[in-house]
């Protein structure tokens, strides 16, 4: 029996998490973070980080989620490396259970990021792994001197896109609108590079080939075609990591938790950080902010001050 | 539990192909961030099932034979062979939980 109450538990180890869990255990809560992964998060899946304030020239993202896992445990956080899986109030106290057992909390800073949105087309499933990737970090190196496409128009998409160039012999952006909607400077570099083409108002229809992806079937103002392609990287969005919830907390439209400027959300004793929350901008920049917002709160919350 | 025995394009035959039980192998490269995750998960999933799973790394940076052979573009895989066919594959990260549900191993 685990009789241990934690003051504060931070689910997701990404920025927002470990940036709330630095705040935490300088505000003398001992917090605990739950990542089953690396710290960091998406981070470390981030080739460079480019806008990250303090660090001109950019930062790899690897690098900087060790940083940051350093300075929290600097300060006193713990980690454990299970997945939260399901919570319930229990009186003033909260038990989040996990792929090890229980842990008994005051409060709880929500920070499990997003993962990555599926197109939803045939082929998508069936080639994942042997050519449909959502990280060019992780696979691009199998790319080398192939043809590949990239799906998508965002900042995400358009970094992951210039990323494969170090690899691949050419990269098709494929974005569903006549613009990219990526930052004006990834926009200017994307456009520039002699590597990268556009289908521009292009959607996917299937992703095809037989044993690997050998091509990607389009739709646009000119009908259906065939864009041959060895690979293809999806960056369409994101979907909030909110199902260990169970439907407890209020979710806005579009499925992020809703959160007040203090990060607050609809069930006391919760705050909610970084990409799960639903917010204008998603950035490491942004993460961060809410991170430290969600310690102070939490503090508040566990002292009695009022938020 | 220790860290995993390696298998490489030379000793691929010999230790996966003609390998009397099921063998689960671990493509994956010092560069990838989600392989390092994965490796303490299946290092203890070795400890617990190596007796009915042999379980084996293959760094695709050295061994693209391999790699290209068996078709694998993103890592980590885990493909599972037996009899010298491949019976399963799993694509990403995984944690020592969902890989004994996927292999049917859990309950």
């Amino acid at each position: 029996m685990n009789a241990e109450v934690r003051n504060v538990v931070v689910v997701g180890g990404g920025p927002a998490g470990l940036t709330a869990a630095i705040y935490a255990g300088r505000f003398g809560m001992s917090p605990l973070v739950l990542e089953p992964g690396l710290p960091g998060g998406k981070l470390t899946l981030i080739d460079r980080i480019e806008n990250f304030p303090g660090f001109p020239g950019g930062i790899g993202g690897p690098e900087l989620a060790q940083r940051l896992d350093e300075q929290a445990r600097e300060y006193g956080a713990e980690f454990r490396a299970v997945a939260a899986e399901a919570i319930r109030r229990d009186g003033a106290l909260i038990q989040v259970a996990t792929g090890d057992g229980e842990v008994t909390a005051r409060s709880v800073i929500v920070a499990s990021g997003a993962t990555p949105l599926r197109l939803g087309v045939p082929g998508e499933r069936e080639f994942l792994g042997r050519g449909v990737s959502y990280c060019a970090t992780c696979d691009g190196p199998f790319f080398r001197d192939k043809d590949i496409a990239v799906v998508g128009g965002g900042d995400s998409a358009v970094e992951e896109a210039l990323c494969l160039t170090r690899f691949a012999r050419s990269v098709t952006v494929i974005h569903r609108r006549e613009r990219l909607r990526a930052s004006e400077v990834l926009q200017q570099r994307a456009l520039a590079h002699p590597l990268i083409r556009f289908r521009w108002s292009a959607e996917v229809i299937a992703v095809e080939g037989s044993d690997q992806v050998e091509g990607i079937r389009l739709r646009d103002r000119q009908g259906e075609s065939l864009l041959p392609a060895e690979g293809v990287f999806i960056y369409v969005g994101i979907v909030p990591v909110t199902g260990f919830l169970g439907g407890q907390v209020e979710l806005d439209a579009r499925g992020h938790l809703r959160a007040a400027e203090d990060t607050a959300t609809s069930l006391p004793g919760f705050f909610a950080a970084g990409d799960v929350r639903g917010k204008p901008l998603r950035q490491v920049a942004t993460a961060v902010a809410d991170g430290a917002v969600a310690a102070m709160a939490a503090e508040k919350y566990l002292t009695g001050d009022g938020v | 539990m220790g860290e995993l025995q390696a298998v490489t394009d030379a000793s691929f035959a010999a230790e996966v192909l003609e390998a009397e039980g099921p063998v689960l192998v671990d493509f994956w490269a010092p560069w990838c961030p989600p392989c390092r995750m994965l490796a303490p998960q299946l290092e203890a999933f070795a400890g617990e099932h190596g007796d009915r799973i042999k379980v084996l790394k293959l760094n695709t940076d050295e061994n693209p034979a391999t790699q290209r052979k068996y078709g694998v573009q993103s890592i980590p895989t885990l493909v599972l062979f037996e009899g010298g066919q491949e019976k399963q594959r799993i694509v990403g990260m995984v944690n020592r939980d969902e890989l004994k549900r996927r292999l049917g191993l859990s309950g």
